[in-house]
């Protein structure tokens, strides 16, 4: 190409270009905008979102299991056994609760959504739900407790337990004695 | 005639209307150019303040009119402070000249257009100016490249203007605009109320001419694709890095009342001003406001298409569209015109 040829050449390609672009910019001034207006309009969460976890207490059977799992130590969970005339009833799933649990917390804030707490749980108790929206000014309203127990209960199961105990004890003790009480069996004669 | 005091009245009353104007076409421009940029990405925008967001522009002129003034402690404090007002009176005294109808104009002088390219080059001072007060290097980058900017795209601007001005024989911006009354035809775009065949030979011409005078206007008033004053990237802003609030808020409205006289000027100019399109039909003295509003307003939304379109121009590409194309292709015009009319 001739000097001339590339000069002309270029005014018309720039000018070719930028119609192409204007037409471009021009269409899309008609296409609807993409922009969700977010806090009016929410995007629906996928299905198997990991957001926040909830813990349905009613169902828990305080195995621990959820806790020795994290890897970041978010859950703590305290229990208390049940004596045997206390009837803790059965979870939905048909597992029968042993333990109290007093205290379930869970520190939303050092989660980290990985989600392994949910899959040893033998009662499906422990969920990943697709609630995303809970910023709080306070850290320390990060910290979820989800026990319902109150502190009386608590005592009265802790005395029960105590009490329990005790009796257990006291029963053992006697069992001991009294098989100490008694005479040696004679041992078998060698044949 | 000494003056009197209602004349003193009178004149300061008229030559506030282009300022009350300008505030109102700012508004509009500001919601109007972010509103375009957003769809044209399939943006929204904004849509919180008011209806669809247009309270927004009221909101953005508060919060710079509350900001802080800061001046740096380094800078030319004097040159500083009265570098915004050049540019903003450089901007403001071209509106005097442009006929907004038939009946207003600021000033009907003789030398209209030449007092235009005169007053438009105080703006190039008022930003060389800032830039330097600024007493940071971007600053004076920015301000410098405007300068050399602005300084040759004068040259385009000033010949097809001249081209207009051979074709209507007036300087005066009131005159051409008479010259081009009586319907879409007459307009020097087409060639002007001349016998047919001239505008048949002058009708390329005039479309050229047109074309430059729109792409160096851009140039002029620092719109992109030749926004090099104000890269963000590379000089953090360019010359007005340094202003805040009210003194940045000048710079803005002046760019802003810049688009708006080149705008009008080449409407003037080349597409009959405020002359009503279909000869007698729709003119008058307020239609005649609402024709060159109009026009103006569509050369301006044509600013804003273009920035959200193209992007910028290298230094060296800057200065080769201006003087190895838009200049020889303007001094052929300027020939071929003249040529055209002697004939």
């Amino acid at each position: 190409m001739t000097a001339v040829a590339t000069y002309f050449g270029n005014i018309f390609r720039s000018l070719y270009t930028v119609a192409v672009g204007m037409r471009i910019t021009f269409k899309h001034l008609f296409v609807p905008a993409v922009t969700l207006q977010y806090p009016d309009v929410k995007l629906k969460m996928p299905e198997r979102a990991r957001n926040r976890l909830y813990v349905n207490i009613d169902d828990c059977i305080g195995c621990d299991q959820c806790s020795l799992a994290c890897p970041v130590d978010c859950i703590s969970i305290e229990t208390i056994k049940s004596t045997a005339d206390q009837d803790l009833g059965v979870t939905s799933t048909g597992h029968k609760k042993r333990l109290h649990v007093p205290k379930f917390d869970i520190d939303i804030g050092k989660c980290c959504y990985c989600g392994l707490c949910v899959y040893p749980c033998p009662t499906e108790c422990i969920v990943m739900t697709d609630v995303y929206e809970f910023a709080e000014f306070d850290r320390h309203n990060l910290l979820y407790k989800f026990s319902r127990m109150t502190e009386g209960e608590i005592g009265e199961a802790e005395t029960k337990l105590k009490k329990a105990e005790e009796e257990a004890a006291a029963k053992k003790a006697a069992a001991a004695a009294a098989a100490a009480a008694q005479p040696k069996p004679e041992p078998p004669k060698a044949p | 005639m000494s003056p009197t005091l209602e004349s003193i009245i009178i004149t300061v009353l008229l030559s506030a209307i282009p300022l009350v104007f300008i505030l109102l076409y700012a508004l509009v421009t500001l919601y109007l150019e972010m509103k375009v940029a957003a769809h044209m990405q399939d943006r929204v925008a904004y849509m919180r303040t008011g209806w669809h967001g247009v309270l927004q522009p009221f909101a953005d002129i508060l919060k710079l009119l509350q900001k802080e003034d800061t001046i740096p402690a380094a800078a030319d404090r004097f040159l500083f402070i009265l570098a915004p007002y050049i540019v903003f009176v450089g901007t403001y005294a071209a509106f005097a000249i442009i006929p907004f109808t038939n009946i207003y104009i600021g000033s009907n002088i003789h030398l209209g257009v030449f007092f235009l390219i005169g007053v438009s080059s105080l703006v190039v001072i008022g930003i060389l100016m800032g830039g330097w007060a600024s007493n940071n290097k971007w600053s004076i980058f920015g301000a410098i490249r405007s300068a050399a900017q602005m300084v040759s795209y004068e040259i385009p601007t000033a010949l097809s203007v001249l081209i207009a001005v051979m074709i209507t024989g007036s300087l005066n911006l009131q005159e051409i605009t008479q010259f081009q009354e009586g319907g879409i035809q007459n307009w020097v775009l087409f060639g002007g109320p001349l016998p047919l065949s001239t505008k048949l030979m002058l009708l390329p011409f005039t479309f050229i001419t047109f074309l430059i005078l729109f792409t160096a206007s851009l140039a002029e008033v620092n719109r992109t694709p030749f926004d090099l004053p104000e890269a963000e990237s590379e000089l953090v802003q360019g010359f007005n890095t340094e202003y805040s609030g009210m003194r940045f808020a000048m710079f803005y409205l002046a760019e802003y009342a810049n688009m708006f006289v080149v705008s009008a000027v080449a409407v003037t100019l080349f597409l009959g001003g405020w002359s009503s399109p279909f000869g007698d039909f729709m003119s008058g003295p307020v239609w005649g406001a609402f024709w060159l509003i109009g026009k103006a307003m569509v050369f301006v939304f044509l600013q804003i298409w273009i920035r959200w379109t193209l992007p910028r121009l290298r230094v060296d590409q800057l200065m080769y569209t201006s003087w190895k194309v838009l200049t020889p292709f303007l001094f052929v015009c300027l020939f071929a015109v003249g040529l055209i009319l002697v004939l």
